[in-house]
């Protein structure tokens, strides 16, 4: 019977009624984003250069955590090296810093994967602390590498990011000084990271893969049974987030320019942070971590004063929210108004020709 | 004659790693439940002990007598109202409220106590050693293998031999059908985790008069905890004895080599296990 139903007569889209709006916005506050460094502070293209990479970081943990079901609490393990790879190349090798900073992500990778080898091996909670064990296994060897300062830690050679590639030109360019004309073209590169990021997550999601995820995720046994790889899409996953993950360490560490194993490999720092953005945003969607990261630089500029009241707060605050509204403040905010900025939810549209349905007999 | 004697103190400092772990893995083995804010748990223990001994002056030993049911209430009330809430078929909730758990103790201990390392003192006990041919072996350290036996062979016979212990395994085997035979799973959860949080005033005792501690030094022993249970095997209490001096005899054998090795060495130990026995060496449980 279902051969006689036109196949064509039925689409799947993931489009809905808001999706073109949000798009044209979200173009609009890239194009404002990208102009920025125009028209306001070196301190606020600072800000707004945390802003960004932390973003990266925590669309990395989310793709993770909420779409593939991988707790990690060990991803500080590719920042760290990403930026230590990226220092290695600026300092031992003589690579320009934008350069390292692709060296960096592909360091990241490739240690991605013998650690999807070791920590795939744990199921579930034990996977969280075996990627922990990971980090803390090459934040130890790392602090060994007596050329990079060993444990306490090494610099940038000076000048080094002044004389990146694009820095000069954006100096004469806007007729700003050297260190600032360096920031401007970190924020370029964590904002070119962040839409590149999203983008590719949001089309990963779109697609078959993505499907597939979603599949997994929901019901191991039954994705199998029609096809999908649980270990082949979680691990691709993995090592996807780790690239991302690297390059955004060794961005963050071209801007501070100072590095050592403790600042690289800090759980609060990489780890904590991260898993409440994502929590408090809304876990399992792209817009949580969008809401999680503003609301995260709020708090940071209203408690920064407090020391460790304000991570204790931000604990606080992610343990409520788990517990009362797993779904995040997005998910609170999508419930009452159905309204989504990267829909991936797929909708059956047009139905078959009544004619159609009378061929069958 | 250096080299016994290395592995000896590594054998004994695996007891207090196997005390970290046994109430790891007995909340593990009952409910399933991986509690990240546990090693925190165990330096909040120690400054409690801390408080106890620079408050009233009290010897170490009844200082952690009297912590004990304050962690058993602590644990069993942290349980009943917060983690309970959070059990299911998903394990993100467990994990994210543990860890914020995890976050909260720590930076809570830090505003308290500040980040000064601290050390509960215990006397003459310190430094006493017992002489036996030609390795001398310290009281302490003897003291905590023998805690950490005594645990493990305490929480066998509660779990093996009493009804307590029935619940738990029945809870453990099918919470629903032990419910209809009058089990309510919520009371022998907290039960469990009260149980748990005594054992975790033991190990707070060794650690905190064994070596200085400070807020921010329980992740670490999370690790360690972890590491011992997955290597033992999940679900068994000796195993987690057995997991606890591989990494202790690893960690002073890799220390002996070089000093900057120790931790380092223990993680490899706990990676090489990983690899030829994927789970661990004892194991009894099916996941």
């Amino acid at each position: 019977m279902s051969d006689h139903l036109s196949a064509s007569s039925w689409t799947v889209s993931t489009r809905t009624r808001g999706s073109a709006v949000s798009m044209l916005a979200i173009l609009a506050l890239v194009a404002l984003a990208f102009a920025a460094p125009l028209f306001v502070s070196r301190s606020v293209v600072q800000d707004l250069f945390f802003i960004l990479t932390m973003l990266v970081l925590a669309q990395c943990w989310n793709l993770l955590a909420g779409y593939a079901g991988l707790v990690s609490v060990g991803q500080q393990a590719f920042v760290g090296f990403g930026a230590y790879a990226m220092f290695a190349g600026v300092s031992l090798l003589g690579m320009d810093p934008m350069a390292a900073i692709l060296l960096g992500g592909l360091a990241a990778l490739a240690l991605s994967v013998p650690t999807a080898f070791f920590v795939f091996r744990l199921q579930g909670a034990y996977f969280a602390i075996g990627t922990w064990v990971i980090a803390e296994i090459v934040r130890l060897s790392l602090a060994q590498w007596k050329a990079l300062g060993g444990g306490t830690g090494t610099s940038l050679p000076s000048g080094a990011t002044r004389d990146m590639v694009g820095v000069r030109f954006v100096a004469d360019l806007l007729g700003v000084r050297g260190p600032q004309a360096t920031d401007i073209v970190c924020y370029w590169l964590a904002l070119f990271l962040a839409v590149v990021t999203i983008g590719s997550i949001y089309k990963l999601l779109r697609s078959k893969q993505g499907l597939g995820l979603a599949a997994v995720r929901d019901n191991r046994e039954a994705a199998r049974s029609v096809g999908v790889d649980p270990t082949w899409t979680k691990s691709f996953v993995y090592l996807v987030a780790a690239l991302a993950t690297g390059l955004a360490g060794a961005l963050i560490y071209v801007q501070k320019a100072r590095i050592s194993p403790d600042a690289a490999f800090s759980v609060p720092d990489w780890t904590a942070y991260v898993i409440f953005i994502v929590v408090i945003g809304g876990i399992g969607t792209i817009e949580g971590p969008i809401v999680g990261v503003i609301v995260f630089y709020i708090l940071q500029s209203l408690l920064a004063d407090y020391g460790s009241w304000y991570l204790l707060i931000l604990g606080l605050i992610g343990i409520l929210i788990m517990l009362f509204a797993p779904r995040g403040l997005w998910g609170l905010f999508a419930d009452r108004t159905g309204l989504q900025l990267f829909p991936v939810r797929r909708i059956l549209a047009g139905q078959p020709k009544p004619k159609d349905i009378r061929g069958s007999d | 004659m250096s080299w016994l004697d290395t592995i000896l103190q590594g054998i004994l400092l695996g007891g207090l790693y196997a005390l970290f772990a046994a109430g790891l893995a007995l909340v593990f083995g009952i409910m399933r439940l991986v509690n990240l804010a546990h090693g925190d748990l165990i330096v909040l223990a120690a400054f409690l002990i801390l408080l106890l001994v620079s408050a009233l002056g009290l010897n170490p030993f009844i200082a952690a007598a009297v912590a004990l049911p304050v962690m058993f209430a602590l644990g069993w009330a942290l349980q009943f109202l917060v983690l309970n809430r959070t059990l299911g078929n998903d394990i993100l909730p467990p994990l994210l409220v543990t860890f914020g758990l995890s976050v909260v103790i720590q930076n809570g201990l830090l505003e308290g106590f500040s980040a000064d390392s601290r050390r509960i003192s215990a006397g003459a006990l310190e430094t006493a050693s017992l002489q036996i041919g030609p390795i001398s072996i310290g009281t302490m350290p003897l003291l905590t293998f023998l805690s950490a036996v005594g645990v493990i062979v305490a929480l066998n016979l509660v779990f093996y031999r009493t009804s307590l212990g029935r619940a738990f395994r029945a809870t453990s085997d099918d919470s629903a059908t032990a419910g209809l035979m009058g089990i309510r799973a919520e009371r022998i959860f907290a039960t469990a985790t009260g149980l748990a949080m005594m054992v975790v005033t033991i190990a707070a005792l060794y650690l905190g008069t064994r070596a200085n501690f400070d807020p921010t030094m329980g992740p670490a022993r999370l690790i360690y905890a972890f590491e011992a249970v997955i290597i033992g095997g999940l679900g068994s209490f000796w195993g987690t004895l057995a997991g606890g001096i591989i990494i202790g005899v690893a960690q002073t054998v890799g220390a002996a080599i070089n000093p900057e090795w120790q931790i380092l060495a223990g993680h490899i130990a706990f990676l090489l296990v990983l690899l030829v026995r994927p789970r661990g060496l004892f194991p009894r449980a099916v996941d």
